[in-house]
This record gives structure tokens, C-alpha cells and sequence, in this order.
């Protein structure tokens, strides 16, 4: 993430997965719960905390996230699961990998700077209900929204 | 600016309520949450929701059932969508009969989510723009103009809405720009044939055979100039409703000719053999009184009876000095803006100038005289001042020294030294003399006046 994350990054230890977590009916982890743990951990001078896991995540009234985030607030977490080209039965692909956890990574935290999502289906903000929507996206936010990132920053109250 | 849509979220599991609030609200709608049924129609009390999501089971209180029907008492533009598990689907769909909008099966798909809000929302936006353009359309339509605080044309107006979908023949009788062709479109457009066109057709103003062919169309070769088949009045109006203004002009042989048309619905075009039959709604006006020119043998007492169905008869303005100042505002706004002048309005004096006047060319003389006003005028108001050559004209009226022969003598003379005056031209002599074209026309006629 330090080689394209405009912010400096700091990696923290790995965590245990959160306990009451898992919804044995479902088989996947509440994704809520990982936010609650991850926020826990955050330094005290880190802006932003991002969780990234291998494990499934959901939330009660879906039946899968990629990922959540706080809506102008410190914490969001990505899931692995769904990005691997192996939970789709295809052989493992390290670089497609990288590209769609890039653009998770943007996604959610574009929300945790206020960002909501965006109509163009190029833009890292737009709404990825399926891999194959995150696949269409580019490793970039579009000009409106990275004009909005940047006004956040510049503004005196801004938090980042 | 995207428009943005609240939503409610009814759900008495407090992490479905959060889960799917912040989930809408990563779209950028704006969410809100209540733990069951009361609260949640406490916020649809006080804010109108675009889609309110509600589960169907909520023990203790209201169910989702009644949750959805109580929103829609108090919010019926709302769109319900019912949460539904597994188990419970049949009365899921149950709720569909009783209105909800769609139905989801928990926990869904996230594509699922997305597209039936996003499909709502695009229904609810082409809702609201239709809605809008229907109230712009029925402005800029119906009552378009009509001003009054009159009792007999509010009767007027009533009466229009009344026998705007009936099917019968209207007669509008009236002087000249007293507005019968503003009645005529306010009865068109308030009825079922609003849809299709309004055309009208001034009689006075065309040459018999011109009028014939203007009417009823005509076929190639039909007289010297008729190159191709053209279309009459007649059959343009179809669906809709032709206004026949200044009906009281047209020669003995159209009166016959109008007369078929009215009670057949069937005409030929002029050099044609074909038949053509039309649905078309006449409303016909005229500043003459008819049954006198029944009586006078110029007019034919069965066409007479035919226009003659619902009879409408506006007063002029100065049986109606209430609405010169209703009447004169709304000019002033109207003519002022579409001349980008800045004029707020008129003085105190110069109504009571307006308001004494008697306005032989009624509305229409006093929407003239208001344009020549702003046209003029200098300053931010339109003072006396701006209208003292109105009060010149109704004193020059008065002050006359009247030679002592026939009236018809007198408006012969008039009209003559009118058009000597305006070198011959029609609209200039209409208007120097306060009448319409389709008067002077009229009246060129009865005098036998070359013009």
C-alpha cells in the first residue's frame, strides 16, 4: 500500500478473528464485529484503520460485503475471499489479486472520507455488486471524486 | 444537484437496521432507522420518505402489515418494500396484495438491493417530472389569461369545466377582445380532447372560396394555384376541437356548407369526391347578435340552432371594472418581463384612470394600451402620466360636435378618413379605430368600402 497510498502507512500486528463473529448458519463472519475489533486497535495517531481478512464477510441483510467502512468515520475493513480468483473455482492469480484489493482499498476508504458512491463505472467509488464490477473499475477515483478527496484535505477541519 | 431521496428502515433487529442503513447510505441516500412500527410512522409523520423498507415480523406492536398500511394513510406516494426470511415468503406476497411495492428475502444479494431502489427512484423521478409538466401544461392552458374576480365570469368559467367533455357545439358571443377565444382553448383544454389540437380559424378575415378551401381542405388542381391535396380545418381538428371565431361573416353558401359539416360530420374537400368524416368538436363565437341576424334573414335559423347548443355570453370589460386592475397587474408583469423592461406595477392614479375608462376594444385594448405604456414609460412605475392620451381619447369622445346624420353615415366616414389616415393599412386603421381586424373587415363589407 506505500508504494500508491498518497498517506503514510503503518502496518500493525495481525489480529485474532473477533469471537461471536461467525454465523454458523451461514458459514461467513459478520462483518460489524470486525469493525468493532479493528476499531479497538487504532493508534492514536493513525487517521484512518484499515482490516484487511481472508475470511467471508457479510452483514445481516446481505448476503456477502467485499468490504465496509464507516462513512466519514476512522475504520473499514476489506475481505480477501471474494477477491481471490479461487473462491470462483479459477486457478489462483496474484496480480488480478493485487488490482482488486487496490481498488477496495480506494472504495472504502473514499467512504471513510465522506465519499458516497459515484455513477461512473470507471471511478474506484462506484458500487461493485458483483467481482465482475469490480474487475470494470480502474485503480484510480474519477476526477469529481478525487477533486472532493482533495478538498477534504485542504479544508482546515479536514481530519486526514 | 442529485436529488436526495430519504429512506426509512423498519426492522426491529437493531444490526439489520444499522447493516442496511449504512449500506443506502455508502449509495448517498439519506437513511433513517426505527426499532418498530409506531416509530417508525412517527417519522413518516414529519418526513415525506421515498421508500420506506419494513420488516414483515416484528414481534409485539404492530406487524409489517400494518406498519405498511399506517404509511400509507399518512404518505401514500410512498413506496413499501416488506423484509422478509424464508419461512414467511407466502405472506410476503399477501403484503404485495395489500400495496407493498416488492418484497426481499433476507439475507439478499447485494445487486438485488441496489436495483430495486435505483429502479423505484428512476419511477419516482419520472413521476414527479411528469407531474410537473402536467401542472406547467395546465397553466400555461387552462384559465391561460383568464382573469377575473367577476361573478358572471366566474359563472363563465364554471360552466366551461362543466361542458368541457361534452360533445356538443358551443356558441360564444362577446365584443371584440372580450377573450371568446381564451374561453374557447379554456374549454378545450380542461376536456378530453385536450390532448389533440386546438385550431381556430378566423372567418372574417378569408374570402368565401378562400374560407371553403381554408375549412375544408382542397385537391390538386381544385382552382388555379391548388398544386397538391392540402388538408382543411375541418380535418387538422380531428380528435380535437375547431373554433370557428367571427361565425356571424360567413356567406350563405358555407353557412350550408357548415351546416352538413354539423350534422353529418362529413364534407368533401373542395374539388374532391372522396368523403371525409371527422370527429371534431366546433365551438364557434361572434360579436354580432345572431338571432338578430336570423330575424334579419342573414343568417340561417337552422345553423343558428345548431351552434346554438350551450350559448356562452362574456360581458364586455366595462360591465366588468372589477378586473381592470386584477387584468392590468398581470399585463404589466407579463409585458414588462417579456420586453426586459423593470416595471413594477401602476399607480394608484393611473388605475382610477383605467378603471374609467370604458374600453370599447375591451381586454384586448386595454393588453394594447399597457404594452404602449410600458413601451414608453421611463420610469419604475407606470404613473397617469403614461396613460394621458387614453384620457384625451375618452374626452375627444365626449367632446365631439356631432353632425346631425345617420350612425351607419357616421362610422362610414370614420372608417374612411381611418384608412385615409393609415395609408390603406388594415391593422393600423383596426386599431386607431379600437376594433379588430375581423371588424373592420366586417364592416368594409357592410359599407361597400374599397380598400
Amino acid at each position: 500500500m506505500a508504494e500508491w497510498c498518497p498517506w503514510a502507512v503503518r502496518r500493525l500486528p495481525a489480529l485474532a478473528l473477533p469471537e461471536g463473529a461467525f454465523d454458523a448458519k451461514r458459514g461467513q463472519y459478520e462483518s460489524v464485529e470486525f469493525m468493532k475489533t479493528v476499531a479497538r486497535y487504532r493508534p492514536s495517531d493513525a487517521a484512518r484503520i484499515l482490516g484487511v481478512t481472508e475470511v467471508d464477510l457479510a452483514i445481516p441483510m446481505l448476503t456477502f460485503v467485499f468490504g465496509q467502512a464507516q462513512l466519514e468515520g476512522p475504520v473499514a475493513v476489506i475481505s480477501l475471499c471474494r477477491l481471490r480468483q479461487e473462491f470462483y473455482g479459477q486457478p489462483g492469480d496474484e496480480t488480478l489479486l493485487r488490482e482488486r484489493v487496490v481498488k477496495e482499498v480506494l472504495h472504502e476508504l473514499g467512504h471513510t472520507f465522506g465519499l458516497t458512491h459515484c455513477a461512473d463505472p470507471k471511478c474506484a467509488m462506484s458500487l461493485a455488486t458483483h467481482i465482475g464490477l469490480v474487475d470494470s473499475k480502474e485503480e484510480r477515483y474519477c476526477p469529481d471524486c478525487g477533486s472532493q478527496l482533495v478538498r477534504r484535505f485542504s479544508s482546515p477541519d479536514g481530519d486526514a | 444537484m442529485k436529488k436526495v431521496w430519504p429512506i426509512l428502515v423498519v426492522d426491529d433487529e437493531e444490526v439489520m437496521c444499522d447493516s442496511m442503513a449504512a449500506w443506502l447510505r455508502e449509495d448517498g441516500y439519506r437513511v433513517d432507522t426505527a426499532p418498530n412500527g409506531q416509530k417508525g410512522l412517527e417519522l413518516a409523520k414529519s418526513t415525506d420518505y421515498a421508500i420506506c423498507f419494513v420488516d414483515l415480523k416484528m414481534p409485539g406492536g404492530m406487524d409489517g402489515i400494518e406498519t405498511m398500511m399506517e404509511i400509507h394513510r399518512i404518505r401514500p406516494d410512498a413506496s413499501v418494500i416488506i423484509i422478509t426470511a424464508f419461512a414467511t415468503v407466502d405472506t410476503a406476497i399477501q403484503a404485495m396484495k395489500e400495496g407493498a411495492q416488492e418484497y426481499i428475502v433476507k439475507p439478499c444479494h447485494p445487486q438485488e438491493i441496489s436495483m430495486l431502489v435505483s429502479r423505484i427512484l428512476k419511477l419516482k423521478k419520472l413521476q414527479s417530472e411528469n407531474a410537473i409538466l402536467r401542472k406547467k401544461i395546465s397553466r400555461q392552458y387552462r384559465h391561460r389569461d383568464i382573469i377575473t374576480k367577476n361573478p358572471r365570469m366566474e359563472e363563465i368559467l364554471a360552466l366551461t369545466r362543466d361542458i368541457a367533455s361534452l360533445p356538443s357545439t358551443v356558441l360564444i358571443c362577446g365584443e371584440s377582445g372580450t377573450g371568446k377565444e381564451l374561453v374557447a382553448r379554456d374549454i378545450h383544454y380542461s376536456g378530453a380532447r385536450a390532448e389533440k389540437r386546438f385550431v381556430s380559424v378566423s372567418c372574417a378575415a378569408l374570402t368565401e372560396t378562400l374560407l371553403e378551401s381554408e375549412l375544408f381542405g382542397h385537391e390538386k388542381g381544385a382552382f388555379t394555384g391548388a398544386e397538391g391535396q392540402t388538408k382543411g380545418k375541418f380535418e387538422l381538428a380531428d380528435g380535437g376541437t375547431i373554433f370557428l371565431d367571427e361565425i356571424g361573416d360567413i356567406s350563405p353558401k358555407l353557412q350550408a356548407d357548415l351546416l352538413r359539416v354539423l350534422q353529418e360530420r362529413r364534407f368533401y374537400r373542395v374539388g374532391g369526391s372522396e368523403e371525409v368524416s371527422v370527429d371534431v368538436r366546433v365551438i364557434a363565437a361572434t360579436h354580432k347578435d345572431l338571432a338578430e341576424e336570423v330575424h334579419a334573414g342573414r343568417f340561417r335559423d337552422d345553423l343558428f340552432y345548431r351552434l346554438n347548443v350551450i350559448e356562452i355570453r362574456i360581458p364586455p370589460l366595462r360591465e366588468r371594472r372589477e378586473d381592470i386592475p386584477l387584468l392590468a397587474e398581470h399585463f404589466v408583469e407579463r409585458i414588462a418581463s417579456e420586453l426586459g423592461k423593470d416595471i413594477a406595477g401602476i399607480s394608484g392614479g393611473a388605475l382610477k384612470l383605467l378603471i374609467d375608462y370604458d374600453w370599447p376594444g375591451n381586454v384586448r385594448e386595454l393588453e394594447n394600451v399597457i404594452e404602449r405604456a410600458i413601451v414608453t414609460s421611463h420610469n419604475g412605475t407606470l404613473v397617469d402620466g403614461d396613460f394621458a392620451w387614453l384620457h384625451q381619447r375618452a374626452n375627444s369622445n365626449q367632446n365631439w360636435e356631432v353632425p346631425d346624420v345617420p350612425l351607419a353615415d357616421l362610422e362610414r366616414r370614420a372608417i374612411i378618413a381611418a384608412l385615409e389616415r393609415k395609408g390603406g393599412n388594415i391593422k393600423d386603421a383596426a386599431a386607431s379605430l379600437g376594433i379588430d381586424r375581423s371588424t373592420l373587415y366586417d364592416k368594409l363589407k357592410r359599407y361597400e368600402i374599397a380598400h
